[in-house]
């Protein structure tokens, strides 16, 4: 029960400052997932991105649900779904109840123009440390350069990107290991 | 029965749409058109405050039509809808997921895949990047001189020092936003 709560909890947390969902997570996925509380590696997340991305669904929930299932199968996974959304529940009722302007409020566009810039901030530095961390070679460095280019400005679908490199992985690996 | 209504549209929203956020607007879209849960001015609404708002942008969107439609009940019936689909096949998939991990052939696939994800990270860096830093209005084209009057200089800073207390002083993600936000504010009213 008290590692149940413990996933809700956090994942609360987490779904009450990520702004844009999905890869906007991962930064706080990276702090409390697996640097505060080890219940899931670098690599074992980026694996749970690349699944969510194949699978339809929302992206942040995939990942709750991946990492409430290892820590505590099925109620974990719906302890840290649950906790996820708790936060979304709360704000957007209350916004809904009381603010009939939010978005044209003044003060919101002005603190929002900052945290869109902390959210860039963020992000590209998950980029720098899963560099530094997850891709181990040259050919990943490729790899990774590749994707980038070809679904930031060649507009790719990211579902092909990842089952080219997967089918990459699979061929380069075995020829490598298919000499020594 | 509105309720049930809410939650098989969201369920069929969360249940059809790849890539989240924003490929799931058009979906959203429709599905309150049909119901005539809300009007198009209201649905504009809706995208900037799921924006603006901590928490997924389709979990928001959910939250809200079922709320302007039906009361507090009726947001948690749509986000129950939109959440199910994602929990349920994950829950399938995973169960294949942790038994194959350590499999020869999906270490190797994985092997390729992680770096794709870590390109697709970096891609959404740059496109938030670009609608943070560029001025209300204007998009990243033309000359190189062009690009500094359109770049807004606030953002700039705030970015420098989002960076520095990030890398240099490993400061929480959560204190990164709220310290941006209260910058964001200042510089306005400067």
């Amino acid at each position: 029960m008290k590692e149940l709560w413990k996933l809700f909890i956090t994942f609360c947390r987490m779904g009450a400052f990520t702004f844009g969902g999905g890869y906007a997570m991962l930064p706080m996925i990276q702090k409390e997932i697996v640097e505060k509380n080890k219940w899931a590696t670098e690599e074992e997340v980026l694996d749970y991105y690349a699944i969510g991305q194949c699978t339809p669904g929302i992206i942040a929930i995939n990942t709750a649900t991946f990492i409430g299932f290892k820590r505590k199968g099925i109620p974990g996974s719906i302890a840290a779904t649950a906790g996820m959304v708790f936060p979304s529940l709360v704000i957007i009722s209350t916004i809904a109840m009381f603010f009939t302007e939010f978005q044209d409020l003044a003060i919101v566009k002005h603190a929002f123009s900052g945290i869109r810039v902390a959210v860039a901030a963020l992000i590209a530095n998950t980029v720098f440390k899963l560099l530094k961390t997850s891709v181990k070679d040259r050919l990943g460095v490729l790899i990774a350069g590749a994707s980038f280019v070809s679904i930031a400005f060649l507009k790719i679908s990211p579902i092909v990107a990842v089952v080219i490199s997967a089918t990459l992985g699979i061929i380069t690996k075995t020829v490598r290991t298919g000499e020594m | 029965m509105i309720y049930l209504h809410l939650f098989l549209s969201f369920m069929k929203i969360g249940l059809f749409s790849f890539g989240g956020g924003y490929a799931m607007i058009p979906l959203i879209q429709k599905e309150i058109q049909s119901h005539g849960w809300l009007s198009a001015s209201e649905f504009v609404d809706i995208i900037a405050i799921a924006e603006m708002t901590p928490g997924p942008i389709a979990v928001n969107s959910a939250t809200f039509v079922g709320y302007k439609a039906a009361g507090i009940l009726g947001g948690i019936v749509a986000t129950a809808g939109v959440a199910i689909p994602s929990l349920v096949l994950i829950l399938i998939v995973s169960n294949y997921f942790f038994k194959f991990q350590d499999h020869p052939l999906s270490k190797l696939i994985f092997y390729g895949v992680r770096p794709v994800i870590v390109g697709l990270i970096f891609a959404a860096a740059v496109f938030v990047a670009q609608t943070a830093f560029l001025r209300q209005g204007t998009t990243l084209s033309g000359s190189m001189l062009n690009l500094l009057s359109i770049i807004d200089l606030k953002s700039i800073f705030i970015f420098i020092i989002a960076i520095i207390g990030l890398v240099k002083f490993e400061i929480h993600p959560i204190l990164i936003i709220v310290i941006s936000s209260v910058l964001g504010l200042i510089f306005t009213m400067l």
